[in-house]
């Protein structure tokens, strides 16, 4: 294939100061507009992964490129602006006094000023809903919408891929539910790493579980989330009540949706 | 500022001294208090005139006076100690209320209280008046070190969140049948207050690692706001002015 990957891991692996080892060896790559789901128990390191593609964390071993370019000290602004990464607290991402302040935080560290500057967060703030809030301080907001906040913030870096990190994760399901529709609309390409298998679904077409730190499957997410002794072996379970059928043995598209059981 | 939810020692309002740049009101503070507290400790009358002064400043700002004076609490340990000091101090004695006290003890005890009040009243003025975001424009105006300024920057942002970390904590030892009586609690209580200590400190990780992901090179992005006129500079010392000419009648007659 001739396209450069929008994310391209190659033999990715790390080991933490004390010794824990994360990562063994992960090659991973992503093409422009997809949505790719990285699924794994606790533990299996997708957290670890995800701080690897901005550079917050740099590989023992292996390359991450992000648009061809390699993660290097050099190109860390770069690359920071290519990968828009929402942290699972929303509490963490938002430190400035009011919204508007913290959705202009990374645009401004790019050097955007002025009418740019504000054009550029009310695109974000409206990509998510959340305009009529930009005066407020984040910590007054539900944390629905501090999270909707969070990803704005990093839309406005206007971002080749944005990756979330558990973004389901303390959100109701009407809350849920605004977020996944948010994340459909976006046209961007998407990493999510969850272990929430139903979401995954919903939003992401392709899927790769993650044990132990390596990658032990790739697929389209409905034939992965099919196959039980595949989730069994690795500590990932779908919800009491919820089967999938693999579109691969059953030729109804229909049947890909999550099939509430009979309680 | 149109933010609806402010910070507890705000008072909503759109009076002049609110319209106020945060920068001349802070700068007006300032100078205020450094003249109330030059001004000589007999000028019985100066004292009288900066209480009229404030309490027609707060009439101008909206701010109710029962929450201005209610708020005056905080200077209470100040208070305890301006008013043992008629009875420790020194010197020539004289009588209270038929109790003996000190000449100067008395006159120390005065000028603490009455400096004391009066700064700590025009200081709830400002902060009746001044958002949270408006004040630290006003820092960054009066270019104070970035660094500063950012630390109070999150400590206003955090104090919340590790408030009702603190207060979840409180709940999930209380529901475990904990009642904070006495010696044998403290060592519960500080491990408390250990582990929120560790909370927070991995929160700050945890926030520095989501600035660098955002491109963070050790500069805040100036927060941008209305700038000060020249006619916000005159409304806003016009109070320090006026101190000033008080304090002076108070040194020359």
């Amino acid at each position: 294939m001739s396209r450069t990957p929008v994310v391209e891991l190659e033999g990715v692996a790390y080991a933490y100061p004390d010794g824990h080892q994360a990562l063994f060896g992960v090659d991973l790559r992503i093409f422009r507009g997809e949505r790719v789901a990285v699924l794994g128990p606790n533990g299996a390191g997708k957290t670890t992964l995800a701080l690897h593609l901005n550079g917050i964390v740099m590989p023992g071993a292996g390359v991450v490129r992000i648009d061809g370019l390699p993660v290097e000290s050099h190109t860390l602004l770069e690359v920071r602006r290519r990968v828009g990464l929402v942290f699972q607290d929303p509490d963490d991402q938002l430190f400035m006094p009011t919204v508007r302040d913290d959705v202009a935080f990374g645009p401004a560290n790019l050097g955007l000023r002025g009418e740019e500057l504000e054009m550029c967060v009310a695109d974000a703030l409206a990509a998510v809903g959340m305009s009529e809030y930009a005066d407020r301080p984040p910590h007054h907001l539900s944390f629905g919408q501090r999270r909707r906040v969070a990803v704005a913030t990093v839309l406005a870096m206007r971002p080749s891929i944005l990756v979330l990190d558990e973004p389901s994760s303390n959100l109701d399901p009407a809350s849920r539910r605004e977020l996944a529709e948010i994340l459909r609309s976006l046209d961007v390409t998407l990493l999510m790493v969850t272990h929430d298998l139903p979401y995954a679904l919903e939003l992401c077409e392709r899927a790769v579980i993650l044990d132990e730190g390596t990658i032990v499957a790739d697929g389209p997410t409905a034939e992965l989330l099919a196959d039980a002794d595949l989730l069994a072996k690795h500590r990932l379970e779908l919800p009491y009540g919820f089967s999938v059928v693999s579109p691969a043995r059953h030729e109804n598209p229909a049947s890909r949706h999550p099939q509430p059981g009979s309680l | 500022m149109g933010a609806v939810h402010a910070h507890r020692l705000y008072v909503h309002g759109h009076s002049v001294v609110h319209r106020l740049p945060a920068e001349c009101k802070l700068v007006a503070l300032v100078g205020f208090v450094f003249t109330v507290v030059a001004t000589p400790r007999t000028a019985f009358a100066g004292f009288g005139c900066y209480a009229v002064l404030l309490f027609a400043l707060i009439k101008l700002a909206q701010i109710p006076a029962g929450f201005a004076l209610r708020r005056v609490v905080v200077e209470a340990p100040v208070v305890v100690f301006a008013v043992l000091l008629p009875f420790v101090a020194h010197g020539p004695q004289t009588e209270v209320l038929g109790v003996g006290v000190s000449e100067p003890g008395l006159l120390a005890a005065w000028n603490i209280l009455a400096k004391a009040t009066l700064g700590v009243l025009a200081a709830i003025v400002f902060a009746a008046t001044t958002e949270q975001r408006d004040f630290l424009v006003g820092l960054q105006r009066l270019r104070v070190p970035s660094l500063l300024i950012q630390i109070v920057a999150f400590m206003v942002r955090y104090l919340d969140v590790i408030t009702d970390q603190l207060g979840r904590m409180r709940v999930a030892r209380e529901s475990r049948g904990f009642t904070p009586k006495g010696v044998r609690a403290w060592p519960a209580l500080a491990k408390s207050g250990g582990a929120l200590f560790l909370r927070s400190y991995e929160r700050g990780e945890r926030v520095h690692l989501a600035m660098l992901s955002r491109g963070y090179n050790g500069t805040m992005p100036v927060l941008s706001a209305r700038s000060a006129s020249l006619t916000d500079w005159t409304c806003a010392l016009l109070l320090p002015g006026l101190a000033v000419l008080v304090a002076l009648g108070g040194w020359l007659l």
